[in-house]
């Protein structure tokens, strides 16, 4: 890997304005008293001391995009004739997250394995993944209710960002990579950085050991939560104040599920994928009426058995949790996951 | 109100119920987290003080069996509109009022926090004290307070059982629509511009909705539903509009004004003001406000071939 970089805080919005010119540049920025990825141009006031409340994931999987639009055109011989116009959307910009956390970045790993490393990759994801260059920011401190360090995870991981990024005093280290990350930093032209990565390193360690931790193995999860399966009772009792909304899933880093409906006017119209959560009843509604999740303990079962078992069984052991703490944060009654999988584990 | 008479009433209701609805401490010092108690032994593990925000009740309907429940005044409205929808059978209710003056806005704590950490959370008279690294705050509580606690003529809940605590009396002043007809002086644009700019953070997430105990229709909501067809997936402004209006519309004279839909909204939206305009429009129509009386059918349960405040005839 290339050289490391360092940027004095007060060049950071230049650095911001130079790569805006080649790529479109999303970032995190205060509005009112929340923080949402929006794209960077002058005048926006970012805010880099707390995660975003939304994570970046819109950006590369967007909560609502057509895929392609649909236009019936009639004959006007013979009515019975209609032919179909076609259009898909597949052209994406070249594009850059800046200020991720190291929570949000590892969220795209999770959608990899699904979207895009198997025999048929997703053409939307594909696309705009392959266009997105990730600057990652280390954590400098613990937020409310995270706890990376139990799911593997950690306040300066680097898995699925191009560019880190530390916070020091004066200004930001800047480490690659990938090679993607390498070129943004030769782009960048900052000064040399290799003398401040061991203060950087020191400081990942000392953040790391301020991570709250709810369990400490994750040794036989998947297994515990698969033998848990049935019984209604443990899962009853840990979802009774869950009211099955969806704000833990769309705050989700790694919740990628969506629904595809056809949005039709006249004989125009888009294909849309948008969003879609499994603590909501329609998820499972099948077209028969027959719903298999009638209830809520089945849904967030379903949530909590994806992430900690189903989707570890099936990719390699990885807990498809990034321990971000937007779902505990964020719950209108307080459910957190972390000590259902604790109450899991000892149950 | 000390915390050992509420576990005294709810050890006493215990018995007679098949589970309590409480609030024990939550993921950190700031958040109360609701609490379901089977067994003698848990009670020990409840709280009550000023951070208990959630409206309870809202469980209440989708329960069986007897449940009692913890509620404070502004919740104790939830009651009262479930008796007059049906929507709960009473007798199988235990209400267990707790005495409030008001809670606390966890979003407008964290915000004067900088949205630290909590490390530790201390009430000492009229204040709250937070502890994060960044030191200790102390805040007055009035401050944090949400906007429906200024108003709140509801110090004691309108109906309990039994009372954790002594009956007392609110003092505040009583217009709960002043800062909506402040809000209405604003153009058209200008408050178009307003919501148009706040509606465009909405996720529909549908956390406003879940946790409302009068939206009702949940699983059979019309945000979702594909027949009829009322929204779309779409994910601009229009749409994310058209479900809050919805929202408040389906809520004329049942919105019991306690402001949940507001504070779980994880965007920050202020939903609760559509809420209020609905309110004080049908109190000025029909000087109805809801939830107050088990006996009152809401206005838009019933029909008047004249109301007293509409003068159709006369346009």
């Amino acid at each position: 890997m290339a050289d490391t970089g360092f940027l004095p805080k007060e060049n950071l919005s230049a650095l911001l304005e130079a790569l805006s010119k080649k790529f479109q540049v999303f970032a995190p920025v205060l509005e009112g008293d929340i923080v949402l990825f929006k794209r960077f141009a002058s005048g926006v006031t970012l805010c880099l001391t707390r995660p975003a409340n939304l994570p970046p994931k819109g950006i590369i999987f967007p909560q609502s995009e057509a895929l392609f639009n649909f236009n019936f055109k009639k004959d006007p011989e013979d009515a019975k004739k209609v032919a179909i116009e076609l259009k898909e959307n597949l052209d994406f910009s070249p594009t850059i997250i800046f200020g991720s956390r190291p929570c949000d970045a590892q969220g795209f790993r999770i959608y990899d394995r699904v979207y895009l490393e198997t025999d048929t990759a997703d053409p939307y994801y594909k696309g705009r993944r392959e266009k997105t260059t990730i600057i990652t920011l280390a954590c400098n401190a613990p937020s409310p209710g995270c706890f990376c360090t139990s799911v593997g995870r950690g306040p300066a991981e680097t898995e699925g960002s191009d560019l880190m990024m530390t916070e020091l005093e004066n200004g930001y280290f800047f480490e690659p990579i990938t090679e993607k990350g390498e070129e943004i930093l030769k782009e960048a032209g900052l000064e040399d950085g290799s003398a401040y990565k061991e203060q950087s390193q020191k400081l990942h360690e000392k953040v790391s050991a301020l991570v709250k931790k709810p369990f400490t193995t994750l040794e036989g999860i998947p297994e515990k939560l698969l033998s848990l399966f049935d019984n209604n009772q443990f899962w009853e009792e840990e979802t009774a104040k869950c009211i099955s909304c969806g704000a833990c899933t769309y705050l989700c880093p790694t919740c990628y599920c969506f629904n595809i409906t056809d949005e039709q006017v006249g004989n125009t119209g888009e294909r849309i994928r948008s969003w879609d959560a499994c603590m909501f009843f329609h998820f499972t509604l099948e077209a028969s009426s027959h719903n298999p999740r009638p209830n809520k303990h089945q849904r967030l079962k379903n949530r909590v058995g994806h992430k900690f078992s189903y989707y570890p069984k099936k990719y390699n052991n990885v807990i498809a949790c990034c321990g971000c703490g937007r779902c505990i944060r964020y719950c209108p009654m307080s459910v957190d996951i972390s000590e259902i999988v604790a109450h899991a584990q000892g149950a | 109100m000390a915390i050992e008479k509420l576990k005294e009433v709810v050890l006493k209701v215990l018995p007679e119920v098949d589970v309590i609805i409480g609030y024990r401490q939550g993921f950190d010092p700031l958040h109360a987290t609701p609490f379901f108690i089977t067994k003698p032994e848990q009670a020990d593990q409840l709280i009550w003080n000023p951070l208990c925000v959630q409206n309870l009740c809202s469980y209440l309907p989708f329960l069986k069996g007897k449940v009692g429940v913890v509620v404070k005044g502004c919740d104790s409205r939830t009651i009262v509109q479930y008796m007059q929808e049906k929507l709960i059978t009473r007798e199988n209710i235990k209400v267990i009022g707790v005495p409030c003056l008001r809670v606390i806005s966890i979003k407008k704590v964290m915000a004067a926090i900088n949205q630290q950490s909590v490390q530790n959370v201390t009430f000492e008279g009229e204040n709250i004290i937070v502890k994060t690294s960044e030191g200790q705050k102390t805040i007055l509580v009035t401050d944090v307070a949400p906007r429906k606690c200024a108003t709140c003529q509801l110090a004691t809940p309108l109906q309990y059982d039994l009372l954790a605590g002594d009956a007392i009396q609110s003092n505040k002043p009583q217009d709960a629509f002043e800062e909506t007809k402040e809000f209405e002086k604003l153009s058209l644009e200008e408050r178009r511009a307003y919501w148009e700019k706040e509606f465009d953070r909405c996720i529909r997430c549908y956390a406003c909705r879940n946790a409302c105990p009068l939206c009702i229709c949940q699983d059979k909501c019309i945000a979702e539903s594909r027949d009829p067809h009322w929204t779309s997936q779409r994910d601009n402004v229009t749409e994310k509009a058209m479900f809050h209006m919805i929202h408040g519309l389906h809520l004329a004279g049942r919105c019991i004004s306690c402001g949940e839909c507001e504070r779980v909204c994880p965007m920050d939206i202020p939903v609760a003001k559509i809420k209020n305009k609905i309110g004080m429009d049908l109190k000025e129509l029909f000087d109805y406000e809801a939830g107050m009386n088990p006996e009152d059918t809401p206005p838009m349960y019933t029909f008047k071939l004249e109301e007293a405040n509409i003068k159709e005839h006369e346009l």
